[in-house]
């Protein structure tokens, strides 16, 4: 038997490896997108491919529109195009070839038409971007049917999520937070993080949730950089005596609903913490499928959520601190819960 | 002639060309006239003057009457393997591409022999068989040629990469970008502008900023190059050099072709915006009608040949109406299938 080799990956470096190993693997793979070429992505998320695969990793025109059209004419015609939007704010500018096109034309051909095509993009603040390049948007994504939305919180999930997506015959949106990269240009949480990548190739399925830490008076879903978060303040909600379960869906689309509903049903007790827009997104997308649960699940504390709360993201540290939810705000938040009861 | 082109259709090709305008023909007149079954007043709910979901083709209709001859002089020259991306006016493209008739009236009625199993309709026709895809997005099909086109350069696999849309296209965003794109990798890509003269309501002296489209061209770094009459064989020969140049690796070409609406935006549409005697004048001069009188004068055709052939196009029109008319609707749990496939490459 041979011995797995793993190494301490950050999560750029997981993702990349996933990428470059599915380049190798299969020659219809490419990347296409501003500044994926020679500078390996503005947020190193194509590092070293360019190099490797010259005629494989494309440079294109800032034309958000152009790149997403192509990558569906492409995988439609034999290649397997992985197509990054550098911000996931830029959505914005081609989410008609997202929304109606690249999620429509399998349900519009009745399945005869096939997408292997991956969206790539880097999403969240912390560093005063302001508005239009700090969101996170995972939840729009979610929202259109025909898109499988991919949002991993750790290097160990970076890879073998990222190599499910290529593989997958649909549609994957695959989002990366800036601030979990790993990066030497940004500030990071300290969180204890699954950061442990094997160097095969592995496969992580879609749908599949994670319990990051196990706990028993409550349980809270997070995301991205807010299951980061989350361990940690489930870390020093364990020092004042809360016991917190901290879940991670990995994947919005499809999701884990069974393991968010048992996790719930054993703690009675749910927050959802998320770094997307709080009105008409994933936390009361999650609440929702609990509260539709009331019969089988007995709660102890009504459902808290905690998101960006109906404003754009500000630019001052100040401000922009204040509606992106913290460690403290999820630490009070559970606090509140514990102490609060059902009328 | 308006421009100079020197490839010229075999009488083979012209034939086929002719036959294929008349089976266009008559599958959009038919439609015309099928479209207002149930629609109208006393079979539709009280208050009502039409009604746009009712009847066995529920929905919009957008006919592509008139615009024959760029449709058949275009895909003269491609072959299965080659791609044409269209529009929400686009029966002519895909029956002059090949689409399979019978699944495509199928689809228009909604039934689940349709294409899409009736979850595309009208303006969502996929037949990857027949390389052949189009949407109802204005402009949203121009960068998705421009994608296979590059799928096909880089597999170099020798196809090629046909967009077809309307003069009111190219004043999208999406235009720019695709042909930016297109001209800059020299992909395998042909641009078929149709000028009818209309974006839904609006004029093109309202709505576009030069006369003609082809001049657009030059930003591009790719020749333009204008067909001004509606003419089959002056679409062939200005369609045959530029599909011609792309198989060459020389890159794509934009090609503006002058239309007729002859129908209205949709069926229905009062058409208030247009001048009176437009549409008289427009049919007066048809452009199917014209070409056959050209063939015959040519020796091409006689008058027995025209019927057979008329007769053949009609044939094919009414067996395709009657399939469609007798499928089945969809089963209700059709509407959950499909937003995924379920296969890996893996």
């Amino acid at each position: 038997m041979t011995e797995v080799k793993v190494r301490k990956q950050a999560f750029f470096q997981a993702m990349v490896e996933g990428i470059q190993q599915e380049m190798e693997r299969d020659s219809r793979v490419i990347c296409m997108g501003e500044d994926v070429g020679k500078m390996g992505g503005v947020f190193q998320s194509t590092a070293g491919l360019h190099k490797r695969f010259p005629d494989r990793v494309i440079d294109t025109p800032i034309s958000e529109t152009g790149i997403m059209g192509a990558a569906l004419g492409a995988a439609t015609a034999g290649l397997r195009p992985v197509a990054e939007l550098m911000f996931v704010d830029f959505m914005g500018v081609c989410f008609g070839q997202i929304m109606n096109e690249i999620g429509k034309a399998t349900y519009m051909s009745g399945g005869a038409v096939k997408l292997p095509l991956v969206i790539t993009a880097s999403t969240g603040g912390g560093f005063s971007d302001a508005g239009q390049h700090s969101q996170t948007l995972h939840g729009l994504f979610a929202h259109v049917p025909g898109l499988k939305v991919v949002v991993p919180s750790n290097p160990h999930d970076a890879k073998g999520l990222m190599i499910t997506a290529i593989r997958d015959d649909n549609p994957v949106v695959y989002l990366f937070h800036k601030a979990i990269l790993g990066l030497p240009v940004m500030g990071y949480i300290d969180a204890t993080i699954d950061d442990e990548v094997p160097a095969e190739p592995y496969a992580i399925p879609f749908g599949q949730a994670r319990v990051v830490r196990e706990g028993s008076d409550v349980t809270i879903v997070g995301l991205s950089q807010t299951v980061q978060k989350a361990a940690v303040a489930a870390q020093r909600l364990a020092e004042k005596g809360i016991s917190a379960e901290v879940i991670d869906p990995r994947t919005l689309v499809p999701l884990d609903v069974e393991a968010i509903v048992g996790s719930v049903a054993r703690t009675g007790r749910l927050l959802v913490v998320d770094e997307d827009y709080l009105n008409f997104g994933m936390t009361g997308e999650i609440a929702a499928l609990v509260a539709e649960r009331l019969d089988r699940i007995r709660l102890k504390a009504p459902i808290r959520r905690l998101g960006i709360p109906g404003v754009s993201i500000p630019y001052s540290p100040a401000l922009e601190k204040v509606v992106i939810p913290q460690v403290d705000h999820i630490v009070a938040a559970v606090e509140s819960l514990v102490s609060a009861r059902l009328a | 002639m308006g421009t100079e082109h020197t490839m010229q259709p075999s009488a083979e090709q012209r034939l086929w060309m002719y036959e294929t305008m008349w089976v266009i023909r008559n599958f959009e007149d038919t439609l015309a006239l099928a479209y207002f079954e149930g629609k109208l007043p006393p079979k539709i709910q009280p208050k009502l003057a039409f009604d746009l979901g009712a009847g066995p083709i529920p929905g919009e209709m957008h006919l592509a009457a008139g615009q024959e001859a760029a449709a058949v002089g275009a895909c003269a020259h491609l072959k299965r393997e080659d791609s044409v991306w269209g529009t929400h006016r686009a029966h002519h493209f895909a029956i002059a591409k090949g689409v399979d008739l019978d699944r495509m009236a199928a689809e228009i009625f909604g039934k689940v022999t349709g294409l899409g199993r009736g979850k595309g309709g009208h303006m969502h026709l996929f037949d990857p068989d027949a390389h052949f895809a189009c949407t109802g997005i204005v402009g949203a099909g121009i960068p998705q040629a421009v994608g296979a086109a590059l799928a096909y350069k880089k597999l170099g696999n020798g196809a090629v990469a046909l967009s077809e849309f309307g003069e009111g296209a190219s004043n999208q965003g999406s235009f720019h970008e695709a042909l930016n794109m297109a001209g800059l990798w020299k992909l395998p890509c042909v641009f078929v502008c149709q000028d009818n003269n209309y974006g839904i309501s609006v004029n093109k002296a309202a709505s576009t900023s030069v006369e003609s489209i082809a001049t657009r061209a030059a930003g591009y770094g790719m020749p333009g190059v204008r067909v001004a009459e509606n003419d089959a064989d002056q679409v062939f020969a200005a369609v045959g050099e530029a599909v011609a140049r792309a198989r060459a690796g020389l890159g794509p070409t934009l090609v503006e072709v002058k239309v007729d609406r002859l129908y209205g935006h949709f069926q229905g549409d009062p058409e208030t915006y247009r001048p009176k005697g437009e549409v008289e004048s427009l049919k007066k001069k048809d452009a199917l009608k014209a070409y056959e009188a050209r063939l015959k004068a040519e020796g091409v055709l006689d008058d027995a040949r025209i019927k057979e052939l008329r007769d053949r196009a009609k044939a094919r029109v009414d067996a395709a109406i009657a399939f469609a008319r007798q499928s089945d609707y969809p089963a209700a749990d059709e509407a959950f299938r499909h937003v995924f496939v379920e296969t890996t490459s893996a």
